[in-house]
């Protein structure tokens, strides 16, 4: 098998979740984007554990999936506590970390 | 404190250690109780010096009878490896008579001072740095081991310090002070090699056991350790080329020159000599060196006493050249030892009662400069008499005290070599000579100081820091300072006869050598030849400055003569006798002798202008690269702590541009890599 397409698809997946963290000034958009390019690297580690017929690239999938679950509590946590403090989303608007 | 005890010797030697314990307990006493004792103090300053004085009298009677030495053990100082240092004391017929000397002219001193020093709010001060003194010079004469003297040894040099500058608030004194104490210092570093090359090759630091581990270790350590002790030695007895601060010594109050930088302490160089005289044996070339200081010293010294304008400064050229004498003895092996004892003796005797006798001379008329001085026999005669003792026993008249123990030298100086016996009857009748020209410009011809009186006035007046009254009045010199001056004028006349003949056998065992003792009427052509020098230089001197007029004082009037341009060019080669034999040539010998053979000048051009030089250039070393330095490494730090803070602005698209930037640039150097 090929694995080229899912690569290009992986690969595609990282560079607009990448744009987005970049570009985007809403936090809640940029959460998402970094979401998209983890789920990019668990496509990718997927997709070289089927070529290489070894499991190593699937639990490491499972572990960021994990984490990413993990960093989605902390993550939203946050965000909610400045959208309370700045009533912003922009996060720009929290560049001045102090009162 | 641990390891050391006390092994009570019977007898009165045992007790040996009261002598210095006794001048101790004055000075701590002295300087603690403060003004509580200036009406009495300076009776407990005479009393600590005069009660070991009975002390050390009652020792040498027993040892009459029965002479032997004694080692006493007080206490281990250190043991290191092998090495034990311990406090303990030698007394043998050398030292007894060293502690006789000290005590004896130092109690007779200490007397003097009391009326010397009647109306100086520091009279207290002074007996406790005087019994400080005697308490130090007692532990360097009394020491069985090099390292013990050496503490007396830096004792009698703080004493001379503090006694010399005890007039601090005069700045001459303060500096002339400050100059002895570091050119002894100077001096001192051969003698702190001299102990680590015994330490490490010696195995020992007893005066008695130093010579035959040294013989046998072979190598230059036995040289070593001679050229070293010697250095230490020409800076305490100020020879050649360590000399200068003899001079400036004489800011202190007389007594002090009388008792130290003339009887006593200069005497201590000699003194190390004689001990490491075995040490000395082995190495014949640096025994020459010694004899060979001491004859440029005694001409030196003749040469400064020839030409000073002041009666102090006259009396410390004459110390300087007495004391050569006693360093070319010395370096004569055992028979010269015998005399360099002998002379030493009646030179700390006459030489306290001429500086004793000036003292009086300045405290009845107010200054001793010899131009403003003359004509005084008439107005203090006794002073006149005791001085005269002194200058007969010194110039070496027959029968006096200076006399016997100048002519054994002279002879065993001739019998070593010529030279150094022709050098030694000149030098005589130079003594002869200056000393002479002292006595007339002093007491005899005009009295120029009633003359000078108008003059000076004005002077005198416009100098805040001149202790000449505006006009000289003689005041006549209390009781206290007529005694010593008695004893001592009396010793001048008669210690040559006492001594001679009874010296020599009591020596003898200490110096290993059998001498028969001369009698006194003992003159051979040597005698003859010197007693004609003698009288050649006493009839040149009474030609010479017979009738002196005040103007002939003219050319006296610049005080330092500027150093010659002829000396600048040899100066950097630092020896003070070779800028001599240029100088001779440009310049009158009088202005050099006053100005100390430019030995200051050439001393500031060989030795303090280099290390100024180096001192300058670390300076310059620490402030340019070292401060320049550190400066620039923290002005470097800030300035790039200042650029990377920029990063750090807390908006999180800037890190996460950074971030992925980084990030690329990693990727693209691992392609890179890998691709090349």
């Amino acid at each position: 098998m090929s694995p080229n397409a899912y690569l290009i698809v992986s690969a595609a997946l990282f560079c607009i979740g990448l744009a987005g963290v970049l570009i985007r000034r809403n936090a809640v958009v940029m959460f998402m984007c970094v979401e998209l390019m983890l789920n990019a690297a668990n496509l990718a580690l997927v997709t070289f554990s089927k070529v290489h017929s070894e499991l190593d690239g699937q639990v490491a999938a499972f572990f960021t999936m994990v984490v990413a679950a993990a960093e989605v509590v902390v993550g939203l946590a946050i965000i909610i506590t400045i959208f309370r403090s700045k009533a912003s989303l922009s996060i720009d608007d929290a560049r001045r970390m102090r009162h | 404190m641990g390891g050391g005890m006390f092994l009570l010797e019977t007898g009165l030697s045992g007790m040996t250690w009261v002598v210095i314990a006794l001048p101790i307990f004055a000075a701590a006493l002295l300087l603690l109780l403060g003004e509580v004792a200036d009406g009495w103090g300076h009776w407990v300053g005479v009393l600590g010096i005069a009660l070991p004085f009975g002390y050390a009298v009652a020792l040498f009677l027993t040892m009459l009878r029965e002479p032997a030495a004694v080692t006493v053990d007080l206490y281990t100082w250190l043991r290191i490896g092998a090495v034990d240092v311990g406090v303990t004391l030698l007394i043998d017929q050398l030292s007894i008579l060293f502690t006789l000397l000290v005590t004896g002219v130092g109690a007779l001193v200490a007397i003097y001072s009391i009326g010397y020093l009647a109306h100086d709010p520091g009279r207290r001060r002074f007996f406790g740095f005087i019994n400080l003194f005697i308490a130090a010079m007692l532990l360097l004469v009394l020491a069985d081991n090099y390292v013990l003297l050496f503490l007396g040894w830096e004792g009698v040099g703080l004493a001379s310090y503090l006694l010399i500058g005890f007039w601090q608030q005069r700045e001459a004194a303060a500096l002339a002070a400050k100059k002895a104490f570091l050119m002894n210092r100077f001096a001192d570093l051969g003698f702190i090699t001299a102990i680590a090359v015994l330490f490490a090759k010696a195995g020992s630091v007893r005066f008695s056991e130093v010579a035959a581990p040294l013989n046998e270790a072979g190598g230059p350590w036995a040289g070593i350790v001679a050229v070293a002790l010697l250095l230490a030695a020409c800076g305490k007895s100020a020879q050649v080329p360590l000399q200068s601060w003899l001079l400036d010594a004489m800011e202190g109050p007389t007594p002090v020159s009388a008792l130290i930088h003339a009887a006593t302490m200069v005497s201590a160089g000699v003194y190390l000599m004689l001990r490491s005289l075995p040490l000395y044996e082995l190495v014949p070339a640096v025994q020459v060196a010694v004899a060979v200081i001491g004859v440029l010293t005694l001409f030196v010294g003749a040469w400064i006493g020839a030409a000073g304008r002041d009666m102090k400064r006259v009396l410390a050229g004459s110390t300087m050249s007495q004391v050569g004498y006693l360093m070319l003895a010395a370096g004569l092996g055992p028979v010269g030892a015998v005399f360099a004892v002998f002379h030493l003796l009646t030179h700390g005797v006459f030489k306290a009662d001429l500086f004793l006798s000036v003292g009086a001379v300045t405290e009845s008329v107010g200054f001793g400069e010899l131009r403003r001085l003359g004509g005084l026999v008439k107005v203090i005669p006794w002073v006149f008499a005791a001085f005269t003792c002194g200058y007969l026993a010194i110039i070496g008249v027959p029968f006096l005290a200076g006399f016997y123990s100048k002519e054994h030298i002279i002879s065993a100086a001739w019998d070593a070599s010529p030279v150094l016996g022709g050098c030694a009857i000149i030098g005589a009748g130079l003594t002869a000579g200056y000393m002479t020209r002292l006595l007339l410009l002093t007491f005899v011809g005009a009295a120029r100081w009633t003359e000078l009186a108008d003059a000076d006035a004005a002077v005198a007046a416009a100098e805040v820091d001149s202790d000449a009254p505006s006009t000289p009045e003689v005041h006549h010199a209390p009781a206290s300072m007529g005694f010593p001056l008695v004893v001592l004028s009396l010793l001048s006349l008669g210690g040559g006869l006492a001594l001679n003949g009874w010296l020599q056998g009591w020596l003898g065992p200490v110096f290993g050598v059998e001498l028969a003792p001369t009698g006194l009427l003992h003159f051979d052509w040597l005698s003859y030849t010197t007693l004609g020098v003698v009288l050649l230089g006493v009839v040149v001197a009474v030609l010479r400055y017979r009738k002196v007029t005040p103007e002939w004082f003219d050319s006296w009037q610049l005080v330092s003569p500027p150093l010659p341009a002829v000396v600048d060019t040899v100066a950097s080669e630092s020896e003070v006798e070779d800028s001599e034999e240029v100088a001779v040539h440009s310049v009158d010998l009088a202005a050099i002798g006053a100005a100390g053979l430019y030995a200051d000048a050439l001393i500031d051009r060989a030795a303090v202008a280099p290390v100024a030089a180096l001192t300058e250039s670390v300076a310059w070393a620490e402030r340019r690269v070292i401060r320049d330095g550190t400066d620039a490494s923290w002005r470097a730090m800030g300035w790039v702590s200042a650029l990377s803070r920029r990063l750090q602005n807390g908006s999180i698209r800037t890190y996460a541009l950074l971030l992925t930037a980084g990030t690329a640039v990693a990727l693209l150097s691992m392609l890179i890599w890998v691709w090349m």
